[in-house]
């Protein structure tokens, strides 16, 4: 028994190291999100089509995208053709217009083509902030009882859709 | 040594320019601006992970910024503008931990491996001075 006791620092040691190569690897960027979990966050924004007032009893019953762009943010050229995709391909997606000028939006999905079922206008962003967004593109995916169930920060594509789409029920 | 000064003003105004991050703010008293540095200085900005309010120059943190002046203006408590932060954007925006059931051996781990560390000692001090009395 006191023998054992000797190997006590050992054994603390291998406990900690396994622990900590577990850690390694890990994206260290990756932040939880506060939402998750929780129902969309009221909200009154005007959309960006008919300039008419949307509240959070207008969202979709299904599950669905809510992703966060803007024509000022470089990535979401990147992820547009993407999005065109997806909608192509049936899945609904609400855009907010984050932090952006309706003009240049307007000329943005004219040019681009529009995958969303709606976007509203976020001009301040104080409904980016109510979600916990920290910028653009930001995507969630909200389950048909109206909870956010993941948020994904930063492009979605190809690679990243699969583990996405898994939470989309 | 004309050159040497000139050069010491150029780096003292490169390292000053980092500092100018915050944006002019009014405010309607002395203990509001108090109130406001010290709350941008608690708490984290979201998108940098090693910067505060304070520092940052994203996007996020000079609307936050803007957000916590605006609540300070409007009497909100400093408890009140923290829990709005924590609720979205979860206890990452706080510099200090918060006192949880999560973070119950952060706080008191160190003190507790301190007592199991000092009732050990005694232990085997106590132990060992048996032995030598039954060898004497």
């Amino acid at each position: 028994m006191r023998k054992l006791l000797f190997f006590m620092p050992l054994a603390v040691f291998l406990v900690l190291g396994v622990v900590f190569y577990l850690q390694l690897g890990k994206d260290a960027q990756y932040m939880p999100s506060a939402l998750v979990g929780k129902k969309v966050p009221e909200f009154t924004l005007v959309s960006l089509q008919d300039d008419q007032a949307y509240t959070h009893k207008d969202l979709p019953n299904t599950p669905y995208l809510i992703n966060f762009w803007g024509t000022w943010c470089p990535a979401c050229h990147v992820e547009h053709p993407f999005l065109m995709e997806l909608a192509n391909s049936g899945v609904p997606i609400i855009g907010i217009d984050y932090k952006d000028q309706k003009d240049l939006a307007v000329q943005w999905l004219e040019q681009k083509g529009n995958p969303y079922q709606a976007i509203l206008m976020d001009e301040i962003g104080n409904f980016g902030v109510d979600m916990g967004v920290t910028g653009a593109p930001e995507t969630f995916v909200v389950d048909r009882s109206g909870v956010v169930v993941y948020r994904h920060q930063g492009v979605i594509n190809a690679e990243n859709w699969p583990e996405i789409k898994g939470y989309m029920k | 040594m004309m050159l040497f000064r000139g050069f010491f003003l150029f780096i003292a105004v490169l390292f000053s320019l980092s500092t100018f991050a915050q944006e002019q703010m009014a405010f309607s008293s002395e203990l509001n601006k108090t109130r406001y540095q010290s709350l941008v200085e608690e708490l984290r900005c979201p998108k940098c992970q090693n910067q505060n309010l304070a520092d940052s120059g994203s996007g996020i943190a000079v609307d936050l910024r803007e957000l916590v002046h605006q609540m300070i203006e409007q009497g909100k408590t400093d408890q009140e503008i923290v829990d709005y932060m924590v609720a979205r954007y979860g206890s990452f925006v706080l510099y200090r931990p918060q006192h949880s059931t999560a973070t119950f051996l952060l706080w008191y781990g160190p003190f507790i491996l301190l007592g199991v560390g000092l009732l050990a000692f005694v232990a085997v001090v106590v132990a060992n001075r048996k032995r030598r009395g039954r060898d004497l």
